[in-house]
């Protein structure tokens, strides 16, 4: 589904992202990406939505290489993807019905269509009865739902999410990954930056780990090395 | 159809609908976007309005200029359709010979008419209308010569035509002066030209400021919808898409600043209608100030809509591009 090979990034000014790096998540896979702040968590998944595009090597989608892609061809590759923030990019001013309508709306659905499944995807994430309220009036937990209700509503083969429970307590973390399992057995892709070990030590799934720009580890969790000195936020 | 999966549709493909309902929705959603950008400026009258009446004020000077301008031409063009050539002839021409002078003339294909007065025929006429009668019979010859009255067919009564027409005659051997009597409106003429020019010229300006002006106000409200621009994009929104709304933006001050121009227009034409008129009473003629009109209205709101157009397509290629998630 997501293939790197080789794939190093550095940035305008000659600070260096990523360095040589190179994994596979296949479909229907659920992995973590995890690793300081300023290990290029956030680069890897930019390279990703092509937010930046990589200064060397090659990232491959379902066998698609992104270097490809043109600039006008990109917006049709986000369609593919769904993609939650840490700061949950919702708009303010208008209504978690419309905020989730968006990408349908974008693509040019029916009214009727969009209605029907914006309720749907809202009972899933449990906001069904918030679909009038504005995204301000809404707890942390339920915008970053109102974030995921969003990204899966157009139904993408592949899910990314940026520190999704960056803000959020255990509890309503662990809320969130539940969506995400729900999600994946479902059939979707699902990749989540996060710097939140004690998280993903709870549970049995690959992990990927940033260094300094560089993969240190690739595996399942309970496969960790002892000497690994990452804090736990 | 999804450009990284190939057995995934999307959008409206997958709900397979006609073309026909296709093309529908492609309507219906151009018009309410129209609704919703028509909308917004609602619902800021204040810095709509403003925004309105700088395009409604700058598009009303030139086409005020035009109306004045449109109106000279067409009472001048009145004025013209009188221009005739005299043509004095010398003191010794012969009766006979004038006579073969009007049978040649007569059958010039740009002269419509010829009137001869006689010097005689003058002289008499001279005596009755000057008064100095009596006096003048102590003359002992009649000074004054045969007159020949050239009018021009239509197609010659330009200054131009006519001068050219006045140059013919003036060889002929009898012909002792030629006179043009439409050498003011030569000069007329030539003011409403420049006129003309400067219309021109002050148009261009004013429709190069309504250009800019709209640039910048499209520019600001992108620059005010920067947040949700970005989340446009993140979630797979092209430049097209997001562009529509600012277009009809733009549309729409072209549009209501036209109106508000027209409106303008009108009013000034009724304020000016009672001095005009007082004018046109001491030259004794009838005068109906003609205003904006069917076509030139058409064009006139054609034209403020381009403008808008123009420069919202001018802010919006130059800055939507500009804002990508980072």
């Amino acid at each position: 589904m997501i293939r790197f090979e080789q794939v190093s990034k550095t940035y305008p000014g000659g600070q260096q992202a990523l360095r040589q790096v190179s994994f596979h998540i296949t479909p229907g896979e659920m992995a973590f990406l995890t690793g300081h702040s300023g290990a290029g968590k956030s680069t890897l998944l930019k390279l990703i939505s092509i937010m930046e595009r990589p200064t060397v090597g090659k990232v491959l989608i379902n066998g698609h290489d992104l270097n490809h892609i043109q600039r006008r061809q990109i917006p049709y590759i986000r369609r593919d993807i769904g993609m939650i923030f840490q700061s949950h990019q919702l708009l303010m001013d208008k209504s978690v019905f419309d905020n989730v309508a968006l990408p349908l709306i974008i693509e040019g659905y029916s009214h009727k269509e969009i209605g029907k499944r914006v309720s749907t995807v809202l009972e899933r994430v449990g906001l069904a009865d918030k679909a009038r309220s504005l995204p301000i009036a809404l707890s942390g937990g339920e915008q970053q739902r109102v974030g995921i209700a969003r990204a899966v509503v157009n139904k993408p083969p592949l899910l990314l999410a940026d520190e999704p429970t960056g803000n959020l307590d255990p509890k309503l973390s662990m809320e969130i990954i539940k969506l995400f399992e729900d999600f994946n057995q479902a059939g979707v892709a699902v990749l989540i930056a996060t710097h939140d070990l004690g998280l993903i030590a709870r549970m049995r799934y690959r992990t990927l780990t940033l260094k300094k720009g560089q993969m240190i580890t690739d595996g399942l969790t309970e496969d960790w090395p002892g000497d690994l000195d990452e804090p736990v936020i | 159809m999804s450009l990284l999966f190939k057995g995934r549709s999307q959008g409206a493909e997958r709900t397979s609908i006609s073309a026909t309902q296709r093309l529908m929705m492609f309507f219906v959603s151009h018009v309410r976007q129209a609704l919703a950008s028509l909308g917004e400026l609602w619902r800021s009258p204040g810095a709509s309005m403003m925004t309105i009446a700088v395009l409604g004020l700058s598009i009303t000077l030139p086409s005020t200029l035009y109306i004045l301008l449109k109106n000279t031409e067409r009472v001048s063009a009145g004025w013209e359709q009188a221009s005739e050539i005299t043509l004095f002839l010398h003191r010794d021409t012969q009766p006979a010979d004038i006579q073969q002078l009007v049978t040649r003339l007569s059958v010039w294909p740009e002269i419509d008419s010829l009137t001869h007065i006689d010097k005689n025929q003058a002289m008499q006429e001279f005596k009755e209308i000057s008064g100095f009668g009596d006096a003048l019979n102590y003359l002992d010859q009649n000074p004054l010569p045969d007159v020949i009255l050239v009018t021009p067919t239509s197609k010659h009564t330009s200054p131009t035509a006519a001068g050219v027409l006045l140059d013919k005659l003036r060889n002929e051997r009898e012909v002792e002066v030629g006179q043009l009597d439409i050498q003011w409106l030569e000069r007329l003429h030539g003011l409403v030209a420049i006129a003309k020019e400067l219309v021109t010229v002050v148009a261009l300006l004013l429709f190069l400021a309504v250009v800019l002006i709209i640039g910048n106000t499209i520019r600001l409200n992108i620059l005010n919808k920067r947040d949700e621009i970005l989340v446009m994009k993140l979630v797979g929104a092209t430049d097209a898409f997001i562009q529509r709304p600012f277009l009809y933006t733009g549309f729409w001050y072209g549009l209501l600043g036209g109106l508000m121009a027209w409106v303008t227009v009108a009013l000034l034409l009724w304020w000016m209608e009672d001095s005009i008129n007082q004018v046109a009473q001491l030259y004794q003629t009838q005068f109906n100030l003609s205003g904006l009109q069917g076509e030139a209205l058409l064009i006139m709101l054609a034209l403020s809509v381009c403008l808008g157009l123009a420069g919202s397509l001018l802010s919006v290629y130059k800055h939507i591009r500009a804002i990508e998630p980072k």
